[in-house]
């Protein structure tokens, strides 16, 4: 046996036999051994759906929950070897809820198997099934057209069944569909040829896996190589350690990081088998340069002649996979290759309905749907589009306060935005301003619930600020919700917007010198670390004006609380809004000791501490 | 001999999943169990860095109880790599008597290795644990991650793994929350001894047949490793040619009978073989769920 192993996932829904088409797969491969199959035989009796018979399905599904509920939660990988081939199977639940897992069983799948319930035919999950199969990648599919027995074996029904298929699929791009009548829970066509169906003479599922040529020729696209950990040992010797994503290179190859454009010749390919002559797509090795050129984890190292894009802004299909809605200008941790960037999604262009394919206008996206955004990373990654190569145009992106994988994205296309235009170098710079101003620029962040006082706490410190000569600018509210934000209203989505905006405004006034006091509730922590990178590190004071619920409803000094108690006004912080309290602001203010004046010393103080101002 | 396609696919994809540890975490420890999935692990490890050696201690949870053999097989390997490692037993346990015969597996296992694999992990604050767990062993395993999160206090929930695409491992925790990392996650029993037999990688003797004293008991095989297993009313001692498909605690480990005494007789008697693995370990039949449940409380 010397075939590349078939990785491949299943695709179907709870009643369509998917389970019991993997356990008919291990069974007839006599990979079920005696002991499991006792424990099988037990479990049948007490959460078999199949009379006397054995469930294969229950040799499939892992966990409690899913064998006391009879369906498949998540993805399960299962093994199995026939003399010519190894197979690792991710079988994968198949309701619309948990798109999610099959897009991760389907992302390192090179072939999928759609089953299709003979007796209901082509559904809108199969379309559904496919969609996803050909937007992550996806080239092979076999359609296992199954429960052929329940329809008496019928030829007619199966080309009905394949007909259909075809007329949808044709859109999707796959590079082989193969079509294959069978029951699984009698073994019809799975591992052996079915004798009831003379009408049928192609290949069984197993024969048609087996030969499955999915080897995308990975050697023959561009060399990528993605560093991974910088090896050095001792002071002799610095290499690069990674796995070739796709191409192949030899030493003496000219190669480039492709971010810094730094060149260099590959010296050696060093493995602990002894040196290589030449290393392929697939290979993990140590490469050694001719040159001491800078090098981390995250590069990514290509042939000076055939260079991946450098951009910091892209467009690409992000599936959702987090509880909490994505949101537009919220920052993410993204995962590309071996880099981790900040990022955000800056548009979604429109919503995929995975159902029909139709797409939608929409402001954000909930869990397991599916975009197409535009996102700026915060520095320039080297990137491949994913229909050209799936290892180098893959991003997932992480939420920055639980760590969660919150989505997956395939970039389309690079935006020429980024490419091209290249940014206005300044002669004027902030040091020179400082020099002029007498005091550093800075951004002073108040947020606290409405009603807090941070706003009449941020206008003493102002005026404070000008009695000494220093320039300040103060947005509010108030006066960018009128102008600039008007468009604007109070969704989660809209609110972030807002921030941004704000943050982006409050970013120039800082590159002019200027203190800019900013007041807004600003209940979310993403936003303000988003505004706080905005910036350099002491450029930003964030100023908690902490004041609890009931004393600012007290207050209610415009009124609102007893509007939104009433239901008048929706989505106000603190009634049924959430907000989350900043954990390690740089000035916490509790505004029940003392006045606006007493408060505003604090802050002054802690400013001249920062030496900010002097 | 060159490595098989399929085995050369699976050793690439292990020693990037090593390699991605060691850049990403602070302080990652190789679980050293012994046994032959342990010494293809610490094999692949060796080959990742090289010429560096591997940026990590190895640990091994001592039970007390193991095989002698694997004691000093376990003291040649590490002297061998020229690697630390670093042993842990749950003195509690020790000190309240637990043990494999008079406490039950059940509680034994609980105590001397899930608790005191927790214990280890907090006193040395590791960041990341590589297991040499393979999906194919057991249905619960099959759903486990590459990178497989523990919240603090060590606890794994099956019902919110991190979906875990393409090879972008999210690395990314808080401060007492960890990672368990599975480099071995997709290679199947047969698919190690093959590796084992093509790379010469030293494995325990008892892996191998051998005339040794076993006793029958609950209709399973047991070595008598030494005099802490007293014979039970009925019970004789036994010379029969046996080896051992999985190790771990003796008195826990059925033996089978075999006459497999070389690497290619294993491999030989596995493509034959009608029997799982697993199912030499006691540990696992307690209940049909067993491993699910001591999985969640910080088993690995």
């Amino acid at each position: 046996m010397d075939a590349s192993p078939l990785r491949f996932l299943t695709c179907g829904s709870v009643d369509d036999g998917k389970s019991t088409l993997i356990g008919r797969l291990l069974y007839d491969t006599k990979l079920i051994m005696e002991d499991q199959l006792a424990a099988l035989q037990r479990d049948s009796r007490k959460h078999g759906t199949t009379g006397d018979d054995m469930d294969l399905a229950l040799l499939v599904d892992g966990l409690e929950a899913e064998r006391e509920q009879g369906i498949t939660i998540d993805v399960a990988y299962r093994f199995f070897a026939t003399p010519r081939r190894s197979f690792i199977v991710a079988d994968t639940p198949g309701h619309e809820q948990y798109t999610r897992n099959m897009a991760t069983g389907a992302s390192n799948s090179d072939a999928a198997v759609i089953l299709i319930d003979a007796r209901k035919g082509v559904l809108t999950q199969t379309r559904r099934h496919s969609y996803i199969c050909s937007l992550l990648g996806i080239r092979h599919v076999i359609v296992a057209v199954n429960k052929i027995d329940l329809v008496d074996f019928s030829g007619e029904r199966f080309h009905h069944i394949v007909g259909d298929y075809l007329g949808f699929a044709q859109a999707l791009g796959f590079t082989s569909i193969a079509t294959i009548p069978v029951s699984a829970r009698f073994g019809d066509n799975v591992t052996q040829r079915s004798g009831h169906m003379c009408w049928y003479d192609g290949p069984t599922l197993l024969e048609h896996l087996e030969t499955l040529d999915v080897e995308q020729a990975l050697d023959g696209k561009p060399f990528r190589f993605p560093v991974q950990w910088v090896n050095r040992p001792n002071l002799d010797f610095r290499g690069f350690s990674g796995t070739l994503v796709s191409g192949s290179v030899k030493p003496g190859d000219r190669v480039v990081v492709a971010a810094s454009g730094k060149e260099s010749k590959v010296t050696r390919i060093v493995t602990a088998d002894g040196d290589l002559p030449e290393a392929h797509a697939g290979d993990a090795v140590t490469l050694t340069f001719a040159d001491e050129i800078d090098v981390a984890r995250g590069d990514v190292i290509a042939h000076a002649d055939s260079r991946p894009d450098v951009v910091d802004q892209f467009a690409a299909h992000v599936l959702w996979m987090a509880e909490d809605e994505m949101l537009p200008g919220r920052s993410y941790l993204m995962r590309i290759g071996t880099k981790f960037v900040p990022a955000r999604i800056t548009s979604l262009k429109h919503k995929v309905d995975i159902n029909t394919l139709d797409h939608t206008a929409a402001k954000t996206l909930a869990l397991n749907e599916i975009g197409l955004c535009n996102l700026s990373a915060s520095t320039p990654v080297a990137f491949d589009p994913y229909s050209d190569n799936r290892a180098t145009g893959a991003f997932i992106l992480v939420d920055r306060f639980t760590n969660a994988t919150a989505g997956a994205g395939m970039i389309t296309f690079g935006l020429r935005r980024a490419t091209n235009i290249h940014r206005q170098s300044v002669l004027v710079d902030k040091a020179s301003r400082l020099r002029m101003h007498g005091h550093r620029p800075a951004i002073l962040w108040f947020t606290g619930l409405s009603g807090s006082g941070k706003s009449t706490i941020a206008s003493v410190v102002e005026r404070e600020l000008h009695a000494r000569g220093a320039h300040t600018y103060m947005l509010d509210g108030d006066n960018v919700r009128h102008g600039l934000n008007r468009d604007l209203g109070f969704t989660d989505a809209d609110r972030v917007e807002n921030i941004r905006r704000v943050g982006e405004v409050a970013k120039l006034f800082v590159d002019a010198g200027l203190l800019v006091l900013c007041s807004f509730i600003s209940p979310f922590r993403a936003e303000r670390r988003m505004v706080r990178e905005l910036v350099d590190a002491e450029e930003f004071v964030e100023i908690f004006v902490d004041t609890p619920l009931e004393e600012c409803m007290r207050r209610d000094p415009k009124g609102l609380y007893a509007r939104a108690k009433e239901g008048k006004i929706k989505n106000f912080t603190g009634i049924d809004s959430p907000y989350e309290a900043p954990e390690n602001a740089e000035i916490v203010i509790d505004s029940r000791q003392g006045n606006a004046e007493t408060a505003a010393q604090r802050i002054l103080a802690a400013l001249a501490e920062r030496r900010i101002v002097g | 001999m060159p490595l098989a396609l399929n085995l050369k696919r699976l050793e690439a994809e292990s020693i990037g999943i090593i390699r991605e540890v060691a850049a990403e975490f602070r302080n990652p420890v190789m679980l050293y169990s012994i046994g032959k999935d342990s010494g293809v692990m610490l094999h692949l490890a060796m080959k990742a860095f090289y010429p560096s050696k591997p940026p990590f201690p190895l640990l091994h949870v001592d039970t007390g109880w193991k095989f002698g053999d694997m004691i000093r097989h376990r003291d040649q390997i590490v002297a061998r790599y020229g690697l630390k490692l670093l042993v842990h037993t749950n003195a509690e346990g020790v000190a309240r008597g637990i043990n494999p015969i008079a406490s039950g597996s059940q509680l034994h296992t609980q105590v001397m290795k899930t608790e005191a694999l927790k214990q280890a992990l907090d006193k040395w604050e590791f960041d990341a644990a590589f297991g040499g767990a393979r999906r194919d062993e057991e249905k619960s395993r099959a759903k486990e991650r590459v990178f497989s999160f523990r919240s603090a206090g060590h606890v794994w929930d099956p019902r919110n793994q991190r979906p875990e695409l393409w090879q972008l491992y999210n690395t990314r925790i808080s401060k007492g929350e960890t990672i368990r990392v599975f480099p071995l996650s997709n290679w199947t029993e047969l698919d190690i001894w093959q590796y084992t037999r093509a790379q010469n990688i030293p494995v325990v003797p008892l892996y191998f047949a051998a005339p040794r004293r076993v006793v029958k008991r609950d209709g399973v095989l047991i070595m008598r490793d030494d005099d802490r297993m007293p014979l039970l009313a009925g019970e004789v001692e036994q010379t029969l040619t046996v080896r051992f498909r999985s190790l771990g605690c003796y008195p826990l480990s059925a033996a089978i009978e075999s006459t497999a005494a070389t690497l290619d007789d294993i491999i030989q008697e596995m493509i034959t073989s009608r029997t799982s693995e697993r199912s030499g370990r006691l540990i696992d039949s307690d209940e049909a769920a067993s491993m699910e449940k001591k999985k969640r409380e910080g088993y690995f």
